[in-house]
């Protein structure tokens, strides 16, 4: 086994997801398998290879520092659940808001 | 009127001849969707007020005699923003996100004239083979409705295929147009990366996506790739060079080409020997032709998938932090705090292949995995991508399947993920290294179609185009029309 339930609990934590009590048995195997096979990768020689990490060579790219129109704030907010005094409004965050805290 | 039986060129001199007009090709479009989609289930959204508007208004201007594109209908994969259109990339996150602007291949076929019939189907943002993992319906074969289409553009080609527009968009991140393309008999292209702006398409794996365009023919496809490629201010991705036309030349045929045959992707043993025995007898027609067939290696061809895979999730766990519940998206209702907002929401928001997908990414990148995986399979990057450009030294294009089998059963695969992420082990090298690649119909086994993938160089799609052009015009393949019938 590459990883096992408790990986399976901490990652999700990680990626802000909550896997149901009664999937994480599945759910692990299938992702062990799914890593076991990734991991085919051990196999190959990549001593002094660099990584690759963009779809064709990179460079910078720059544009004139001047302002330009943008989207319209009324737009944006036309796909926001809930609004207050032109904010988004959320239930809040101290005050036993964060799980974390 | 029926989409299957007309190119995009005789479309048009049609309109120019006022033979049809552009509402006729709309409302024959809505009439065959009316039709069909009950049993094909391509598309997900119709906006036909707007579509009819906006034929009335290319009707009231005059067809332009010079501009192809004018007046035709095209289906949009629901991953491309579309202005004031609802777009969910397939998932309950996004059941009711109406976008606030048009990417900009919408806008660059506004532009030209070309006129949008509605959303297609999809794996959930992308993420599929076989269209099963959309979270709202399912999307059949056309050529055998018990069958998959492919994915994760699979509406989009079903809807060709089943002569509802006469071209579509996609987008191919690991495969995804060129196998619905090979599993429908069309022609479906990913171009060189950076070619096509990435601006409103909703992201999957940022340095692999492309957006192409599926066909029925190779000229067609050409010319619609014409339409949507250039450079983009607001993708710093793509291509600065000049604008190319993709049909010039297309007529040189392949006397004297060189063309190669990478070993690694014929596998004998392969489960369905009427896909090899297919692009083989391709592979005879162009030596027939005059071009010269070399063997050739890509000799770590079967690192591809473990390499894809865990780059193509490392990037969508990144990309897909954005669905928080706040600003757009689903946002669960049973919340009590904001972390609540984050997790619940995504939680009951993505499907479960989405959550793998960024289970597996993030786990590649975390701390203590990211050198044996995320760095590692950069490096198996950097590896697949000198093999193709130490065989374009001495070939002008490859030449091999798409898929190692025909269009496999609904169902057949969807509760084995690994046995999925197989399917596409010939389409994704193309995509880490970068380089543009046309599936093209060559044949049929057991009576589905069978796809070849003809691969250029970087930004050498003319090359391609030309090579699959001189097949098409020596075959015909296109004669034969799918069934829109279940299998035996």
């Amino acid at each position: 086994m590459a990883i096992n339930e408790e990986t399976v609990k901490q990652v999700a934590k990680l990626a802000k997801l909550e896997i149901k009590e009664e999937d994480i048995q599945t759910f692990t195997t299938e992702m062990d398998s799914i890593i076991d096979m990734v991991e085919q990768l051990e196999e190959l020689d990549t001593e002094g290879v660099e990584g690759t990490y963009h779809g064709i060579s990179h460079h910078n790219v720059w544009r004139e520092d001047k302002a330009e129109e943008g989207t319209d704030k009324e737009a944006l907010f036309k796909n926001v659940k809930t609004r207050k005094d032109g904010y988004i409004e959320v239930p809040a965050m101290f005050d036993n808001g964060g799980s974390e805290a | 009127m029926n989409f299957l039986d007309y190119t995009l060129e005789e479309l048009h001199e049609k309109l120019v001849n006022k033979e049809v007009t552009a509402v006729d090709l709309v409302e024959a479009s809505y009439k065959r969707i009316e039709e069909t989609d009950e049993s094909v289930g391509a598309f997900l959204g119709l906006n036909k007020e707007d579509a009819l508007k906006a034929a009335r208004e290319t009707d009231e201007k005059g067809i332009d005699p010079d501009n192809i594109l004018s007046g035709l209908p095209i289906g949009i994969k629901d991953n491309i923003l579309t202005k004031d259109v609802v777009t969910t990339a397939a998932s309950k996150m996004l059941e009711d996100f109406v976008p606030v602007y048009d990417a900009t291949v919408v806008e660059k076929l506004k532009a030209v004239g070309m006129i949008t019939i509605g959303k297609l189907n999809m794996d959930e943002f992308a993420m599929g083979g076989s269209t099963e993992n959309s979270a709202y319906k399912l999307t059949r074969n056309p050529w055998d409705l018990n069958k998959v289409p492919g994915g994760s553009s699979g509406g989009s080609a079903a809807a060709v295929a089943a002569g509802q527009v006469p071209v579509s968009l996609g987008s191919d991140t690991g495969g995804s147009v060129r196998e619905p393309a090979a599993f429908t008999g069309l022609v479906g292209v990913k171009p060189t990366y950076g070619r096509v702006s990435r601006y409103g398409l909703i992201a999957f794996g940022s340095s692999l996506d492309q957006i192409g365009p599926f066909t029925r023919t190779v000229k067609d496809n050409a010319l619609v790739l014409n339409a949507i490629s250039g450079y983009d201010s607001k993708d710093s991705t793509s291509y600065h060079g000049e604008t190319t036309d993709f049909t010039e030349g297309i007529d040189k045929g392949v006397k004297g080409l060189r063309i190669g045959v990478p070993k690694e992707y014929y596998n004998e043993d392969a489960k369905e020997d009427g896909v090899i025995k297919a692009v083989r007898e391709a592979l005879d027609l162009y030596e027939k032709m005059g071009a010269e067939i070399v063997e050739v290696s890509l000799p770590h061809s079967k690192y591809g998938i473990p390499a894809y895979y865990i780059i193509a999730s490392s990037e969508a766990s990144s990309n897909l932090q954005r669905f928080d519940g706040i600003r757009y998206g689903y946002r669960s209702e049973n919340v009590e705090s904001l972390e609540d907002i984050y997790v619940k929401s995504r939680s009951e928001g993505f499907g479960l292949e989405v959550k793998r997908r960024i289970m597996l990414g993030t786990f590649s990148l975390s701390s203590g995995f990211y050198d044996a995986h995320f760095k590692k399979a950069a490096q198996a990057r950097t590896l697949i991508r000198n093999d193709f450009d130490k065989v374009f030294k001495e070939v002008d294009v490859l030449v091999a399947p798409t898929t190692t089998t025909t269009a496999f059963d609904i169902g057949g695969k969807i509760d084995d993920p690994l046995a999925m992420y197989m399917s596409d082990i010939l389409t994704v090298p193309v995509n880490l290294a970068g380089v543009p690649s046309l599936s093209v119909p060559c044949g049929f086994s057991n009576d589905m179609p069978v796809g070849m993938q003809i691969i250029g160089k970087h930004f050498d799609e003319q090359m391609m185009y030309r090579v699959a052009y001189a097949f098409e015009k020596e075959t015909d393949h296109l004669s034969r029309k799918p069934s829109l019938k279940g299998g035996a």
